[in-house]
Parts: structure tokens; sequence; C-alpha cells
């Protein structure tokens, strides 16, 4: 039973720590792109206004559910389920900072230590565009449908994307454990630079443009695109039910960041000194500094770059990034191959 | 099988839409309920809904989906060959080169065809050029 305890703690911080993460990143957003577009922001609930986003969802508990009268309300309320459920499952396999050892108890600093960590990611974000076409689909309603097959597409064909930038990262590091990936992250080169798999470039920028489009962040925001879409497809949607989508989103969006520095950036590694107490909170706050790094990188194209058109964007995933994508793991493959095993014909 | 480390997947999945659930209820019963035909009305920024949405959708979207398949399971298969490189050498680079070639023809055929063009304007050149057609009315 000690396993079972053990995995129900792990799950309920993980679970409170989403939710604090969720309230500073709305408030850390807002104030960012006021700063940009020359505005002040929510200062009033709270220090520097950040109360405002507990204000807010607090206020959306208060608010009205309407349920539209052709909705199909069974589908209609299970998709914002739906659509926060893997959101919470994708942050359980993220390492958030180096093992902790603990008398003779080693404990891992990630709720789930996966051995296909990779394909789990990569089928739940699989799972998150149900919930989008559920949504739109069962609202009955006009712009919630045409958002909900926009995204559906834009989300599949990024999909492949990403999907595509983890190959050269699997073949580099020989697993697919994210745990693993950041241990094999560790060392340096030449003794000087960290060995960070952002050495593949290219895998790294596709990565963080499909990342960009699978949280349908600005400029890949089409699918809630305001001037044509209402509000894409949870228009109809009211109360606290969107306030889970909203929730989901940005979940995402710290998942994916997340993710992208596990991947591409060495997780929590970074200098390491002190007592033993620093050397363990140490990995914990490199792996944030990261992490707020990368979510500064989102906001800063939200306040800086216009949406694409949505030919553009199908486009450019499919002409650019894909093409690319398969050409790097080829370029990539020869590369680890001639480190490995040698010239093929020796 | 070991599935223990699915266990904490599991109770968050749980504890997910437990969360969900009774926030949903508690917002029903907290909030205030008053539906007026107006409100319960599909938004159209104000003007009455004069039809239902639209069910014919472009064929692309289908295409769309068509593409994922052959490309995720593509993926899959490098996904499963990738972790095991070692154990397979050049023998198998070769075949996964060879693999990954025929996927990129793939890609380039479609691409050839128009499959992958989304603009319109576009669209009608590729079909004069590659695949002449009687000319069809373009509808935006």
């Amino acid at each position: 039973m000690d396993g079972f305890w053990l995995a129900a703690l792990k799950v309920l911080i993980a679970f409170a720590l989403l939710f604090n993460i969720v309230l500073v990143l709305v408030w850390v957003e807002r104030r960012l792109v006021a700063r940009m577009q020359n505005r002040i922001g929510p200062n009033r609930a709270g220090p520097a206004g950040m109360l405002q986003t507990l204000a807010d969802g607090l206020k959306l508990m208060f608010k009205e559910s309407i349920d539209p009268r052709r909705a199909q309300l069974g589908i209609y309320l299970a998709a914002p389920v739906l659509a926060l459920i893997p959101a919470l499952l994708i942050f359980l396999i993220i390492p958030i900072g180096a093992p902790i050892t603990i008398g003779d108890t080693t404990y891992d600093l990630q709720v789930t230590d996966l051995n296909i960590a990779v394909l789990y990611f990569l089928a739940m974000s699989s799972i998150a565009v149900y919930a989008i076409v559920l949504a739109g689909w069962s609202s009955g309603s006009k712009y919630p449908l045409l958002g909900s097959v926009r995204a559906a597409a834009q989300m599949i064909s990024y999909e492949a994307a990403l999907g595509l930038a983890l190959v050269p990262v699997i073949l580099y590091n020989r697993t697919t454990s994210l745990a693993e990936i950041v241990a094999a992250q560790g060392g340096t080169f030449f003794g000087i630079f960290p060995a960070w798999n952002i050495v593949l470039i290219p895998s790294f920028i596709v990565f963080l443009i499909a990342g960009f489009a699978e949280t349908n962040r600005a400029p890949f925001d089409l699918v809630e695109a305001e001037q044509e879409l209402v509000g894409g497809y949870h228009t109809e949607y009211s109360g606290f039910r969107f306030a889970l989508f909203f929730l989901a989103e940005y979940i995402n969006l710290f998942n994916i960041s997340a993710l992208t520095v596990v991947f591409f950036l060495g997780g929590w590694h970074g200098p390491v000194f002190g007592p033993t107490f620093l050397q363990y909170l140490l990995p914990i706050f490199w792996f944030l500094l990261k992490t707020a790094a990368v979510i500064f990188v989102f906001i800063w194209a939200r306040a800086s770059l216009p949406r694409m058109r949505y030919d553009q964007l199908m486009e450019f995933g499919w002409k650019r990034l894909i093409p690319l994508s398969l050409v790097w793991i080829m370029v990539v493959m020869v590369a680890v191959g001639l480190r490995r095993f040698g010239l093929p014909w020796s | 099988m070991d599935l223990s480390a699915y266990l904490s997947i599991a109770l968050m999945a749980m504890l997910g839409t437990g969360f969900a659930v009774v926030a949903l209820w508690a917002s029903k019963r907290l909030a205030p309920n008053n539906p007026t035909p107006e409100k319960l009305a599909p938004y159209e920024s104000g003007i009455v809904p004069l039809q239902e949405p639209a069910e014919r959708f472009p064929v692309k979207f289908y295409l769309v989906a068509m593409m994922f398949v052959i490309f995720d399971v593509e993926i899959v298969f490098l996904f499963a060959w990738a972790v095991a490189m070692d154990d397979f050498g050049w023998a198998g680079i070769a075949a996964v080169g060879l693999f990954m070639l025929l996927l990129l023809e793939t890609l380039g055929y479609v691409w050839k065809r128009g499959a992958l063009d989304w603009n319109v304007a576009q669209r009608a050149r590729y079909r004069v050029v590659v695949a002449p057609e009687p000319p069809v009315e373009e509808v935006a």
C-alpha cells in the first residue's frame, strides 16, 4: 500500500501545484502583455494584482451557465472536462527536479516515470483534440463548429511535425523516458558547454513552432480568431464551463514549455553547489527558470506577431516543417550511425 | 506486466474528473439561472439565426485527416526503431532511410497534386499545370 499512498500524495501535490501555476501564469501573461502594449494591466486585486486570476475564477463560478437551445447537452458538458484531463495528465510525466534522497529512499521529483513518456505525451495531446471538436460540434452553432474543424486540422497537422521533431532526440538519447532524456543531457561538450539536446537545433525550432500551434497560441490562434469566429470553439460556453477550457489552455502552455526544457534545454541541469538542501533546490530552480524563459517567449510572440492566415498556417506546417523534420531525421540518423558504428563499409 | 507506473495517471484522471464535475455542479447551484429564448439561441453576433450550422465542409479537412494518419503511423514506426537503433546498425539505418524516402516521395506527390494548397488561386493554377479539368466555378 505504500506505493499507492506515495502515488496519491504525488498526484495531490501535482494537482495543487498546477492550479497555483495557472493562477500565477495568467497574471504574468496579462501583466507582461499589458507592458508590451503600453498599458498597466490588472493591478487591483492583491499585491500588484496577483490575485486577479483567483477573483476571475470566483466570478465565473457565480455566473450563469447557459444551456444553448441547439446544444447536444451530454457531449456539450463532457467537452470541457475532456479538455482538462489530458492537460492534467501530461504534467505527470515532467521531471521538475533531481531525485531527492531522504534516509535511504530516493524520491523522483516526477509523478511517474513512464518508459514510453514521449508516446504518452503525443497520445494525450491527440486526445485534447477531441475536446475541441466535440465542444464545437455539440454547441449547435456556426462559429464554434467552424472553429473546431479548423482546430482539428491545425492540431493534427502540427502534431505530425511535433512527433517528427522528437525522433532525433530519441535517436540521440536512446530512450523515450523523460527522466533518462534529462539524465543524458548531464555532461558537457569540451568541458565548457552544457551537453543539452539543443545541438539538434532544427528539431528544437520545429518543436517550438509546433508547440505554438498545439497550444493554439498566437500567432497560430486561428481556433479562436475573434475577428472571424467570435470565440471559436468555446463561443457558446459560459460560466465555469468556460473556466475549465481556460484552465486547460494555460496548463497546456506550461506543459509544452516544460517539455521544451526537458527535451532540448537540459531539464533540471544547471550549476549545483552548496550544502545538501541547496543541491536539491537548485535543480528545481534551474528547471523553473528555464521554463519561465520559454513561457516568456510564448507571451512575447503573442504580443509581437500578427495572426497568420489559415492557408499560410496549413501550408507552413505541411510544406515547411514536415519536410524539414524528415530531412533532418535522415541527417541525424546518418550522423549518429557514423559515430556509433563507424563507416558502413569498414 | 507491471502497471504500477500508471497508477498515478488513473488517480489524476479521477481527481481531475471529480474536480471538474463538482465545480460544474457547484457553479450550477451557486449561479443564477433565468433562461430566456434570446439567451438560449445560438450566438450569431446579434442576428436571429436563420439556418442550421453548415453541414457541408471543404473536402480539404478530410484530406488533412488522411495525411495525418499516414504520417502519424510513420512516426510510431520511427520511435520504435529510434529507441532500439543500436541493435540494428547500418542495416536499420538503410531500411529506415528507404522508408523515409518513400514517405518524402508521397509528400512530394501530394504536394504536386495540390492537396497541400489551401490558397484557392494557387489551386486553380495547379489544375492547369498538373491535372487539367473542365473549369469549375470557385466559390470562396
